[in-house]
């Protein structure tokens, strides 16, 4: 659907990085097949279409057998990367990733496209921001947060090389480059800032606006650390562990409050020593509004950032 | 009693109203469903302005007929349908997809009166109405229960699921309308994931099934507003329709799916819906 914010000078809409990605190891790979439901322009697969008519297989408005068929790929030998709008994708075919996915432990790539709230103003049914509570709890599955188009590759990447189910959060949200990030491993998280006051913890379309709510924290005197996790299975609990160090945390998500990785956080942190967590993220089924409505509403802004990181110093013992 | 006739003059201005005003909110917007606005817009005119019974100032009554929106990206067809019906002031419209607006992109029962349940994933819609129907069976209710499905939407298996439990429990007082545009989000549906035969799959599934042309009114409110009578089965309408319908521009391009209309289009579009 064509209701993405226009992107500007200098951002990017990751499914770029993703489709582009997805051709250079479909050429390389004959075992790389496409699953979509009727989900071609959206997942942004018309060069993959033109160029391997026969790898795409697109089996309609029909996810639950989209994951399944993906699935039957992968026992087939192939190595299929299924792609449909996050919302439908995990949420209408939760048992097949779970069973036929994850509990199988299948290597077939699941690829869940314009996360987050990226649809804006179509709505909750629209929205993708439970995703990654229902998907947390998987054994076997590997859920990837890419923030920018050069993780974004290297993510697809990864899940191409990698025997086992993965899901990938691709994003159609403008976001900028973040620079050399150095080597991509799930699982091992990214400081992209240093700092000793408290450490913002962030994913996927949330990093750079953590780094842009740190700058003028550093004026205010409060030093904080930006940490992007990269992934939220698995999850680098020693960066976690080191951050809280800090005394305080923050997380944020384009996802639902509970459950994602400000559940994860919370987890970890209070099987350790606990310390103050202010988790942003949005709060269940929201109003009606675009994207940019959406994300400074609910704090997913420097400036929402900046002020939980404010609450979070202020709890600290 | 009126005869069917006497709505045809009603159902006729109404559908001309709801296109164009749809189409003004999806400019407005510069978001939304046209084309399958406009294939469904003859179809929910019938229902709304000749077939269904119910109060818009009493939209809770229990004895009501439910019509429900299964392909609830529709939502210009809907919300004109509503206001038309003085479920809502019609300056409703005018926030569409504004910022806490009632009107979302997809219909929400909680915000909206008039809406019997939150559709915009495909393939709720029918076994949701099943469930409707299975309720004024059970009590021997005269209420119907109508849902309006797209054609595409029918790849989703819920709907074979539920159109066998609507079968094997002869729920005569279910109407399953689809919007047969051979559209569907990305390209056709016989190229995609193909439905035909349509009429002989659903039949075998327990259905009686009609086919229409899904733009003639007369048509549309013969089959819709007959009675149950005798009738022991569910029954399916399949509207054949044309996706995009009364704007030369948009019919049957697939484009149009989500398309929205820059100024000289949408003015094009208004001097043709007249
Ligand atoms: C479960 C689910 N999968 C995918 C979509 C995305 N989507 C919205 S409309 C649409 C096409 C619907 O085609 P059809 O049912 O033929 O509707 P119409 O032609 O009447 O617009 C798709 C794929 C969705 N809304 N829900
Ligand atoms: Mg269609």
């Amino acid at each position: 659907m064509a209701h993405a914010a226009p992107v500007q000078a200098g951002l990017h809409d990751c499914r770029e990085a993703w489709s582009a990605t997805l051709i250079a190891l479909a050429l390389a790979d004959p075992r790389v097949v496409a699953v979509v439901n009727d989900s071609v322009g959206s997942s942004k697969l018309g060069g993959f279409q033109k160029a391997f008519p026969e790898r795409l297989i697109n089996v309609g408005i029909a996810e639950q057998t989209m994951v399944a068929v993906g699935a039957g790929l992968a026992n087939g030998g192939k190595v299929p990367f299924v792609s449909a709008a996050a919302p439908f994708l995990t949420g209408r075919a939760l048992e097949q990733i779970k069973a036929d996915a994850a509990y199988s432990n299948v290597n077939v790539k699941l690829v869940g496209q314009s996360s987050g709230v990226a649809y804006g103003e179509l709505g909750p049914t629209h929205h993708s921001i439970e995703d990654l509570a229902w998907l947390r709890v998987l054994k076997n599955l590997a859920i990837l947060v890419p923030a920018d188009p050069a993780e974004t590759e290297a993510a697809i990447r990864w899940a191409h090389a990698h025997e086992g189910p993965v899901f990938i959060r691709v994003s159609r949200m403008p976001v900028p480059d973040l620079g050399e990030q150095g080597a991509y491993e799930p699982g091992r998280a990214v400081t992209l800032r240093e700092g000793g006051d408290v450490a913002i913890l962030a994913l996927g379309t949330t990093v750079h606006l953590a780094m842009a709510a740190a700058e003028p924290l550093a004026a205010e005197g409060i030093a904080a650390r930006v940490v992007n996790l990269r992934s939220l299975a698995p999850l680098d609990e020693a960066a976690v562990l080191d951050a809280a160090r800090t005394g305080a945390l923050v997380t944020v998500e384009e996802a639902h409050v509970s459950g994602g990785l400000g559940g994860a956080v919370a987890e970890v942190v209070t099987a350790h020593d606990p310390v103050p967590v202010e988790r942003l993220g949005f709060p269940g089924f929201v109003p009606t509004g675009s994207v940019e409505w959406l994300f400074d509403t609910f704090g997913l802004s420097p400036e929402g950032i900046a002020a939980a990181v404010r609450r979070a110093i202020a709890r600290k013992t | 009693m009126r005869l069917p006739n006497d709505f045809l003059p009603l159902i006729r201005e109404k559908a001309l109203w709801m296109r164009r005003r749809a189409f003004r909110m999806v400019y407005e917007a510069q978001l939304g469903h046209p084309g399958g606005d406009f294939s469904a817009t003859d179809i929910v005119a019938t229902l709304y302005f000749g077939v269904l019974r119910h109060d818009p100032k009493n939209p809770a009554d229990p004895n009501r007929d439910r019509f429900v929106m299964s392909k609830g990206h529709a939502t210009g067809v809907l919300y004109t349908a509503l206001a038309a019906s003085g479920f809502y002031p019609e300056d409703w419209l005018d926030t569409y997809m504004q910022p806490e607006s009632r009107l979302n992109g997809h219909p929400n029962r909680n915000y909206l009166p008039g809406v019997e349940t939150n559709t915009g994933p495909l393939g709720h819609g029918l076994p949701v109405a099943t469930g409707i129907a299975i309720a004024a069976q059970l009590d021997r209710a005269p209420w119907r229960t109508f849902v309006l499905t797209g054609d595409g939407e029918l790849q989703e298996g819920s709907n074979w699921e539920a159109m066998m439990t609507a079968g094997h429990r002869k729920l005569a007082g279910l109407t399953l309308i689809v919007d047969r545009n051979r559209l569907q989000q990305g390209a056709g549906t016989e190229e995609t994931n193909g439905l035909d035969p349509l009429d002989e799959k659903i039949r075998a599934f327990g259905w009686d099934v009609e086919v229409v042309d899904g733009h003639d009114h007369a048509a549309l409110l013969e089959v819709l507003g007959a009675p149950v009578g005798d009738r022991v089965k569910p029954l399916c309408v399949i509207a054949n329709t044309v996706k995009g319908k009364g704007v030369s521009f948009m019919e049957n391009k697939a484009a149009w799916h989500h398309g929205v209309p820059n100024a000289d289009q949408f003015d094009q579009a208004m001097k043709e819906l007249v």
